[in-house]
């Protein structure tokens, strides 16, 4: 019984916290409680018995995808300026829903780390298991992903170039006709 | 009495079910276009808490695996639709989805 009050416990951080990073007005402040919503989902996975997947949670979700988020809200700015910004997310009274949050969740993790041989039992599946399938019946799911990663970097770098804050004045400063002609002779 | 804990499979795709719609409202509802990546990825993290859950069920590796290439297609989707929001961002000066509703033609 336990561990399905674990389970409810991460389930319910999960939700309020998705909850409010789908509400909030301010991009970071989503964020903030959008990586609380993936650390707790990494906690689930852990107490289903898919270590592996609550690692890659962590370090992949939590970790590289929202520090890619975190590099363009900082790169926009987003309209205001910068101490202002800054002065308004290190108010304290924004930090304590998530904080609170995040003890929670780190209360749990060491709770389930600490009596870990009682609380898992049977159904966990390793790395091991997961490596022997993958690069076995799915490899060709393995090529098919970083197929879709090497799309995913040439999309980026493409549509990441500063080369198509022009294109909105070219066809306005010279008609088209002109320079297609030009082309042809 | 030790294998008899564990957790009911309904309930953990009862959450991954609120999560998607949850992410899908997000979708729906905002018009900030980070908001709506992010919401993008409640969804996709809802659909691998689903085949983690349901693979979990059966003490296969197949749920973890599924929920790995949801990782990588949501990588290369981020990727992607950060590259367009930075390009909206540049174009039209807001990251308001409303403002690319009109086409220049």
């Amino acid at each position: 019984m336990l561990e399905l009050g674990l389970f409810y416990i991460a389930a319910t951080v999960s939700l309020i916290s998705t909850v409010l990073a789908v509400t909030r007005y301010n991009a970071a402040h989503a964020l903030i409680y959008l990586i609380i919503s993936l650390l707790a989902s990494a906690i689930i996975f852990y107490l289903v018995g898919a270590p592996f997947a609550a690692v890659l949670e962590v370090v992949i979700y939590a970790g590289a995808i929202m520090v890619l988020f975190v590099f363009v809200i900082m790169l926009l700015n987003l309209g205001q300026s910068g101490d202002v910004a800054e002065h308004v997310l290190l108010r304290p009274r924004m930090w304590i829903i998530p904080s609170l949050l995040c003890v929670i969740l780190f209360v749990e993790i060491v709770y389930v780390l600490q009596s870990s041989e009682s609380l898992l039992n049977g159904m966990v599946v390793g790395p091991k298991e997961v490596g022997l399938e993958l690069f076995g019946p799915y490899v060709l799911a393995v090529e098919i992903a970083s197929m879709l990663l090497l799309a995913g970097l040439v999309g980026a770098y493409h549509l990441g170039r500063r080369y198509f804050t022009d294109v909105r004045d070219v066809p306005t400063a010279q008609p088209l006709a002109a320079v297609s002609g030009d082309d042809h002779e | 009495m030790n294998e008899a804990i564990v957790i009911p499979m309904e309930h953990g795709l009862l959450l991954a079910g609120i999560l998607f719609l949850i992410g899908l409202l997000g979708v729906l509802v905002r018009r900030n276009i980070i908001l709506i990546l992010m919401s993008l990825e409640i969804m996709l993290n809802a659909c691998g808490l689903a085949f983690i859950v349901a693979g979990a069920h059966w003490g296969v590796a197949d749920g973890q695996i599924m929920f790995m290439l949801i990782l990588s297609i949501a990588a290369a989707e981020v990727s992607v639709g950060l590259g367009l929001l930075l390009q909206a961002h540049r174009r039209f000066g807001s990251l308001d989805v409303d403002q690319a509703s009109r086409m220049q033609g």
